[in-house]
């Protein structure tokens, strides 16, 4: 078994990294797939609290780099889904705590023992960038329909394809098919226009997203949420697995153009 | 050495097999029969030896410094032929007369101070391109990207970034791009932006025309 690495960032903050980290994490765990959720925002972790293992937290990143406990003991299992775990942040360090080969090196550990390892990229260009994306197979560049988001996830990829670790693939979140037609918010074919990656979600504007966080109990585990569901599409795609693309307002708009143009992508 | 007349000029057969060895005997010869050689077409056979692009330069050099032109390389080396071929001489006797004319000539007719540098790749924030020449870009030019040229810039994609032609003060510098749609565009001293209300995006021509940029709907 040859775990693979995929790493979500985004650049600039707030546009869905964690969401989207601890949604892909629970999908494809709920889908039998064994995964590792690390948090490498250190000194600023929260993936702990929107998975909702914060109070489960005993060793950290920190701890297994700088060899204070075992691997397997910083490993927390999720309490819903068995084949699911967590490396959090410390949250007492910074940054340079942690070195890219040092994350290198984990990877490679538990690469033989999961199918999936989902690194929580902070935002910024710096280290802690560094760090998410030197083990990093697949990069995963998160965006918000607006123009500084955009702005951003540009200048990101083009820091993943210089280190040779492109083509990465899109999710844009946040999408308000309402305020899409008004002109009101970017397309998704407008974002994809100007990034000109590979699109693997579109998860649109969701209040049930809010509050899940806040209670840990990330959107996909509830059915009923239509970003819950984009996002259990997402791993799917991840999977290899061929996904029509959700018709987000029922009628036919942007989507449904986008879904032409990438029904070939993965 | 063996020396003889053939159609296109004289043949000289080298014998030593080290370049080393084999050029004071040729320059000896070529500056003892200075007369016979005068204005000569040289075609000459170097057999196996090793000659790299330094040294046959060098020789071509120092040949027309006698009057000589070095017209050809006879050798059964690859690398002796590839040097010749990057030189522009000929490796071959066979070669029908007119097109060698025409394949040495051009090297003298290169156009002095006009350097561009080619960008093939989309061009993303962040990322600068900075050059004493023109710019060619085939990608897009995305809003945070920077062009800095002292000539003009050509982009065969979107142009959304940061530009400046003639950045060293060359007001006839111009900038066009199949969507001229620059965050900013300057031109020597002259800054313009694009602006807000545009049509559907056509190739344009932006340079200073009366003391400010304008840009025109490019025409062939």
């Amino acid at each position: 078994m040859i775990g693979i690495v995929i790493t979500i960032t985004s650049g600039k903050g707030g546009v869905g990294k964690t969401t989207a980290t601890a949604n892909l994490g629970m999908a494809l765990a709920s889908l039998g797939q064994r995964v590792v959720c690390i948090d490498s925002d250190i000194g600023l972790r929260n993936l702990d609290v929107v998975m909702g293992l914060e109070n489960r937290i005993v060793y950290d990143l920190v701890d297994v780099v700088e060899a204070r406990c075992r691997l397997k003991q910083a490993m927390i299992r999720d309490k819903r889904f068995p084949t699911l775990y967590l490396i959090p942040a410390a949250q007492s360090r910074d940054k340079t705590a942690v070195a890219p080969s040092d994350m290198v090196h984990l990877c490679q550990q538990l690469k033989s023992e999961v199918d999936w390892i989902i690194i929580d990229s902070p935002a910024g260009i710096e280290r802690g960038f560094r760090n998410a994306l030197a083990p990093s197979d697949q990069v995963l560049v998160v965006t918000n329909p607006e123009v500084s988001a955009v702005r951003d996830a540009d200048r990101i990829i083009g820091l993943v394809e210089a280190e040779e670790k492109g083509p990465a693939k899109l999710i844009i979140n946040r999408l308000d098919p309402e305020k899409v037609r008004k002109g009101d918010m970017l397309s998704a074919q407008d974002v994809v226009d100007l990034l000109a990656i590979p699109l693997i979600g579109i998860i649109p504007e969701d209040e049930a997203v809010l509050v899940s966080s806040n209670h840990g109990q990330p959107v996909v585990l509830s059915e009923k949420s239509i970003a819950g569901q984009a996002f259990i599409n997402v791993s799917k795609r991840l999977m290899g697995e061929k996904v029509p693309w959700l018709d987000l307002d029922g009628k036919k708009g942007i989507l449904n153009r986008i879904s032409k143009i990438f029904s070939g992508g993965s | 050495m063996e020396i003889k007349g053939i159609k296109d000029g004289i043949l000289i057969h080298l014998e030593e097999q080290k370049w080393d060895d084999a050029k004071p005997v040729l320059m000896e010869q070529i500056i003892q029969k200075q007369a016979f050689f005068k204005g000569a077409r040289l075609f000459l056979d170097v057999g196996n030896a090793l000659l790299r692009a330094k040294e046959l330069g060098d020789l071509r050099d120092t040949l027309a410094n006698h009057g000589v032109i070095l017209s050809g390389v006879l050798s059964h080396s690859n690398v002796t032929r590839e040097t010749a071929h990057l030189l522009g001489l000929m490796t071959d006797l066979e070669l029908p007369k007119p097109k060698k004319r025409n394949i040495i000539e051009p090297l003298d007719t290169v156009i002095e101070g006009e350097k561009a540098v080619f960008v093939h790749r989309t061009m993303r924030s962040g990322f600068k391109v900075s050059y004493h020449g023109h710019v060619i870009v085939l990608g897009d030019v995305n809003p945070g990207a920077e062009i800095i040229a002292s000539g003009s810039v050509i982009v065969w994609g979107r142009l959304l970034g940061t530009v400046h032609a003639g950045a060293e003060g060359d007001e006839k510098a111009v900038v066009c791009a199949l969507d001229l749609s620059p965050m900013q565009l300057r031109i020597a001293s002259k800054i313009a932006t694009t602006p807000q209300d545009q049509a559907e995006p056509q190739p344009e021509i932006a340079q200073i025309k009366d003391n400010q940029i304008i840009a025109e709907t490019w025409q062939h």
